[in-house]
């Protein structure tokens, strides 16, 4: 296969990366003191898959997830936070280099770069894009949509910074480094 | 644990006869009007003609009330915050103020505030029943193979398939997962303090990733086996030839949407103002 | 001489994360047109095998490969995983990544799909391969709503579709009742015999696939090859003993009865297994064996009373079950694949809420308890091992339950240690489940389980995709704690299984109980085993044609007598 394109285990990662994160959309919003506001887990796994297998995947699981999360729940796309959604998959993925997640080690440093690099992108999706392509298209209200965007968005950056470095940890843990496996009698 | 979701809805209707690309163009085309456009007698006739099509589909409304209620509430918020932060909205584009009545300081309920308002609601109403239709008249198999169709890579276009493919899996995983967890001793509801509720969350999600990446691993291996990625391209056992029908639909999406356009913006403003 | 399809000379692999190979310098040569079964005890690395030859091993799965595999001649390491898929079709174990299509008919045009195939062509092709598997009725269909023999059918299109050289099947009778496994090795040996292709099985269940010829067997035991030989010739020799794997029952009896298996005698199916010379060697080891009485008088344990349930609306899965099992019982439940066993489980566990109906625990109403409490008296084993794994470790997964409960560190330690060594997983307890096989992965959430040491336990096919050995050691644990008075509950396929370790057997079809008394009285209905997709063991079909004049009793002496056998094994 050739270099430029995608690989078969990326494109199941998007597309099974997409129903997850749809399922958890729906039904693991964990219920937050905050009246009818639910804490969203489903960024903090967007997160991970960002990390393990890089800005692409994670854009198009942010894209793809969450517009069929729309369409399917709603009938109808709100366009404006589904590019959010993208754009922060993306921006994380970026840092899937650095974390080297598969190396098997998540060390404190790694975590702190993790949630800089995630704060940064969601800062820019929720505080800045999402309000501004609300405004863009559906002439709302300045005031009104920067506002929902920065609650979107703190909320979010506490989920994906708790449960997402959880994930990360967790995930890490997982990678079996080579040679390590002995049966022991 | 049963949230409804849309899903294809089989009949025999016009719109079930064009293919998916005419439908997921004509879906593109549609919203990117709505999108642009906020003249109001566009809007208007946008919607008139989406609730048309809709007659035509042969879709009853029950099937899809569910989220039709669901949209109607978020309107209805969404209104109300509207006026909550910027009662002037319509003043402040359509330049002038017809005061109808005071309420406290600066909630004036104004002509312009309403007329505004209603457009904003229109607008979103002018989408819902063409999108609402996409979804259910569309046959998920058919979906991948127009997304290529429209020159979206086969690959990224799989990844699609894929995911609609999987979230009736998935939504079984979660449930079986969550379940055992519980049968373990995990307790998810309410009664948990909330650090609890998360870790409890945590335990649940993340079994559910861990059976996901290896699902990830079972299915590349098992499209790798069958020879995916293997050319450039690829056909697509479920995608469907253009009649007559597709034609002409996409003729008239084409002409709606330039006429559209072109009132829009001949006055280079996208807001039509009754008002001068 | 007949080509060489494929050839392992002094081959080795080691998975990157394992210390030690996987296989050891295994010979293996295949020709043209052959049927080659290979059989082992659960982890001893034919799946691994499988993948060598498909090619996942090691485009998909890194390690070190040592000595070499050609494949129709050529240098497998020359042959790009795509080249591969055209020579060798592959059927996976893991019934989880098994279909990719949304429908029949796709899955089924999936291959054709990568291969750019014109429409028109396609569907042609697909047609013809989905009447060879008779599913043809099903294209449209939705891959969720098929049966697993349905299931197992459409995978076998899948691969038959591109004219591959070689079929390979990783355990395809797994999950599949016995008259559809029947079904399905008969599927298997038309194809064979219509194309001529190679083709390669791997299965736990040697006498069911001996339903049909098969030219070889190849035994793999702790990844290496103990036996390449024809069947008859392997039959009568003691290799499958030593390693553990069950031999048909009908040879292990004879055998038991003390007469010789020749190879000349063509032991590999009984049709054609001429016992003339054991008769009398048989008749005179049978001595009729004590009956094996249903525990009485008990209280009951269990009970549902009038219990409904659907899935959907409109089509009711269970309806109207009532049943009571006593304490101290080890019952089974039985009946074709789609019957709705794993459901009831489910609802007796309060997994699922039934839409009518009640359920007693120990006479008193646990209807309305949630599934966290009655999880402190009810443990299920669920059937697919993916869904009930939750840590990464093996140790920390089987603790889990302990530690929720509160049990103090160490002897916490003590009891899961102790299970782990009674199902064969101590020497793994610190690996990553991932790194198990899949027999593995079922044992470990048997264990997860059996550690709690519930009043009442269910299990969901315990011993699918096991070997021998294990699940000796974990039958007889199981029924150890069943004389100490746990009510034990198997959902099964295996119709020994059901004979040997249960006394009552809840034969159930279409979501209703159509049968409920002794194991060997249901074998011996031809109505219930019909509906039920049961299969009679070969030892009545023995004992017939033996000419014995009460075959069930024959079966209850072969029970009780090879159990005092097994017994040595620990
Ligand atoms: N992906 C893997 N990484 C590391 N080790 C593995 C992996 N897959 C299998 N193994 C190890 O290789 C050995 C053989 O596994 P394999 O799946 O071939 O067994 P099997 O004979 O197919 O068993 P079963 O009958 O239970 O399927 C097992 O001990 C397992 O731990
Ligand atoms: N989660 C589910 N949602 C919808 N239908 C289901 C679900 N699980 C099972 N079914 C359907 O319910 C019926 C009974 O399924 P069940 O798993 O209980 O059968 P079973 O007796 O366990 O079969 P097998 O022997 O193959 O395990 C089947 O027709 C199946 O398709
Ligand atoms: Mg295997
Ligand atoms: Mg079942």
């Amino acid at each position: 296969m050739k270099k430029n394109q995608l690989s078969i285990k990326t494109i199941v990662a998007i597309g099974i990366g997409a129903a997850v994160f749809i399922i958890l959309a729906k039904f693991a919003a964990i219920p937050s003191p905050v009246p009818n506001t639910t804490i969203q887990t489903s960024y903090a796994f967007l997160a991970l898959m960002a990390v393990v297998f890089g800005p692409i995947a994670g854009g198009l699981i942010g894209l793809i997830g969450h517009a069929l999360n729309d369409a399917i729940s709603y009938g109808s796309v709100w366009w404006s936070w589904v590019v959010v959604s993208m754009i922060v998959g993306l921006l994380i993925g970026l840092a899937a280099k650095k974390m080297d997640i598969e190396s098997g080690v998540f060390h404190t440093k790694k975590i702190i770069t993790f949630n800089i690099v995630q704060v940064i992108a969601q800062g820019i999706g929720w505080f800045l894009l999402a309000p501004a392509l609300d405004i863009l298209i559906y002439a709302e209200p300045a005031n009104k949509v920067f506002l929902q965007g920065l609650f979107a968005g703190l909320s979010n950056m506490v989920t994906v910074g708790v449960i997402g470095t959880l994930l990360l940890a967790g995930y890490a843990k997982t990678r079996s480094r080579s040679n390590s496996l002995t049966r022991e009698l | 644990m049963a949230v409804e979701m849309l899903s294809y809805i089989d009949r025999k209707s016009p719109i079930h006869q064009l293919t998916g690309v005419t439908k997921l163009i004509c879906f593109i085309v549609w919203s990117s009007a709505a999108m642009l456009t906020y003249d109001t007698r566009i809007l208007a006739f946008l919607f008139v003609f989406s609730i048309l099509i809709f007659m035509i589909s042969k879709i009853k409304v029950s099937e899809v009330s569910f989220v039709l209620i669901f949209i109607l509430v978020f309107l209805f918020i969404n209104n109300l915050a509207i006026y909550l932060f910027s009662p002037q909205e319509g003043v402040k584009i359509y330049g002038s103020s017809h005061v109808l009545f005071e309420i406290a300081g600066r909630y004036t309920v104004t002509i312009e505030q309403i007329f505004y308002q209603c457009n904003v609601t229109l607008k979103y109403f002018a989408v819902i029943p063409v999108a609402l239709l996409f979804i259910v008249t569309t046959h998920p198999s058919e979906f991948a193979a127009s997304l290529n169709k429209i020159g979206v890579s086969y690959r990224i276009s799989y990844a699609v398939a894929l995911a609609l493919r999987y979230i009736p899996d998935i939504q079984r995983d979660f449930r079986n997962i969550a379940l055992s967890q519980q049968a373990r001793g995990i307790d998810m509801s309410k009664k948990e303090k909330l650090p609890i509720r998360i870790k409890n969350a945590a335990s649940i999600i993340f079994p559910l990733i861990l059976s996901s990446m290896d699902k990830i691993e079972t299915i590349s291996n098992a499209m790798e086996l069958r020879g995916f990625g293997k050319n450039n391209q690829r056909t697509w056992y479920r995608a469907r030839p253009f009649q007559a029908g597709d034609y002409v639909t996409l003729a008239a999406f084409g002409l709606i949407f330039v006429t559209a356009m072109v009132v829009t913006f001949h006055d280079g403003n996208r807001f039509y103002n009754p008002f001068v | 001489m007949k080509k060489r399809v494929i050839e392992f000379n002094d081959y080795s692999f080691k998975y990157h994360s394992q210390t030690a190979p996987t296989l050891n310098n295994i010979n293996i040569t295949v020709y043209e047109g052959e049927k080659v079964l290979i059989v082992g005890p659960s982890g001893s690395g034919k799946s691994t095998i499988g993948h060598c030859i498909s090619g996942l091993v090691p485009f998909s799965y890194k390690g070190e490969v040592t000595g070499s595999l050609k494949i129709l001649g050529r240098d497998a390491q020359s042959l790009d995983i795509f080249t591969r898929s055209k020579i060798v079709g592959t059927v996976l174990q893991d019934p989880d990544g098994q279909f990719i299509g949304l429908t029949v008919g796709e899955d089924i045009a999936f291959s054709l799909e990568n291969d750019c195939t014109d429409q028109m062509t396609m569907k042609k092709l697909v047609e013809e391969t989905a009447i060879t598997v008779e599913m043809n009725e099903y294209l449209p269909a939705s891959i969720h709503h098929l049966s697993g023999g349905q299931k197992q059918r459409v995978s076998l299109a899948g691969v038959m579709v591109d004219k591959v050289e070689i079929i390979l099947f990783d355990e395809p009778l797994a999950n599949l009742d016995p008259a559809t496994g029947q079904y399905a090795i008969e599927l298997i040996d038309r194809i064979h015999k219509e194309t001529n292709k190679t083709v390669v099985i791997i299965e736990h269940r040697l006498e069911d696939v001996l339903h049909r010829h098969v030219d070889r067997i190849i035994v793999v035991d702790d990844g290496r090859i103990v036996a390449d030989m024809s069947p008859d010739k392997l039959l009568s020799s003691s290799i499958l003993e030593a390693s553990h794997i069950r031999e048909p029952l009908y040879v292990r009896a004879v055998k038991y009865a003390g007469c010789e298996v020749k190879e000349d005698m063509k032991p590999s199916q009984l049709h054609s297994f001429s016992i003339e010379s054991c008769k009398d060697k048989l008749l005179d080891w049978f001595k009729a064996g004590n009956q094996v009485v249903p525990k009485e008088g008990k209280s009951p344990a269990l009970d549902l009373k009038d219990i409904s349930f659907s899935y959907a609306p409109g089509h009711e899965t269970i309806k109207g079950i009532t049943l009571s099992i006593k304490k101290g019982e080890m019952v089974s439940i039985v009946g074709k694949n789609g019957a709705g066993k794993s459901t009831l489980s489910k609802i007796i566990c309060g997994f699922e809420k039934p839409r009518s109906g009640s359920i007693l625990f120990n006479e008193q109403d646990v209807t309305g308890d949630t599934i966290k409490e009655r999880s402190l008296r009810i443990g299920m084993v669920m059937q697919n091992p993916n869904h009930m794994i939750s840590k990464h470790i093996v140790f920390d997964e089987v603790a889990l339950g302990l530690n929720i409960r509160g049990v103090p560190e160490n002897e916490a330690k003590k009891q899961v240690e102790k299970v782990l060594k009674i199902c064969g997983l101590y020497p793994f307890r610190n690996w990553p489940i991932s790194a198990l096989s899949f027999g593995q992965k079922k044992r470990v959430t048997i264990a997860s389980i059996l550690v709690l040491e519930p009043e009442v336990m269910i299990l969901d096919e315990p011993t699918a995709g096991q070997d021998l050995r294990h699940y000796t050691e974990m039958m007889d644990f199981l029924a150890e704690l069943n004389r100490q008075g746990m009510t034990i509950i198997l959902i099964t396929h295996d119709t020994h299984l059901m004979l040997e370790y249960t006394t009552r057997a809840i034969v159930i079809d279409k979501g209703r109980i159509i049968a409920d008394k002794q194991p060997s009285l249901i074998l011996t209905d031809s109505e219930i085993t019909s509906l039920a997709n049961l299969k009679e063991t070969s030892l009545l079909v023995l004992a017939k044609r033996v000419g014995m004049k009460e075959p069930k009793a024959f079966v209850e002496h072969y029970i009780a007598y090879d159990r005092e056998v097994r017994k040595k094994w620990q």
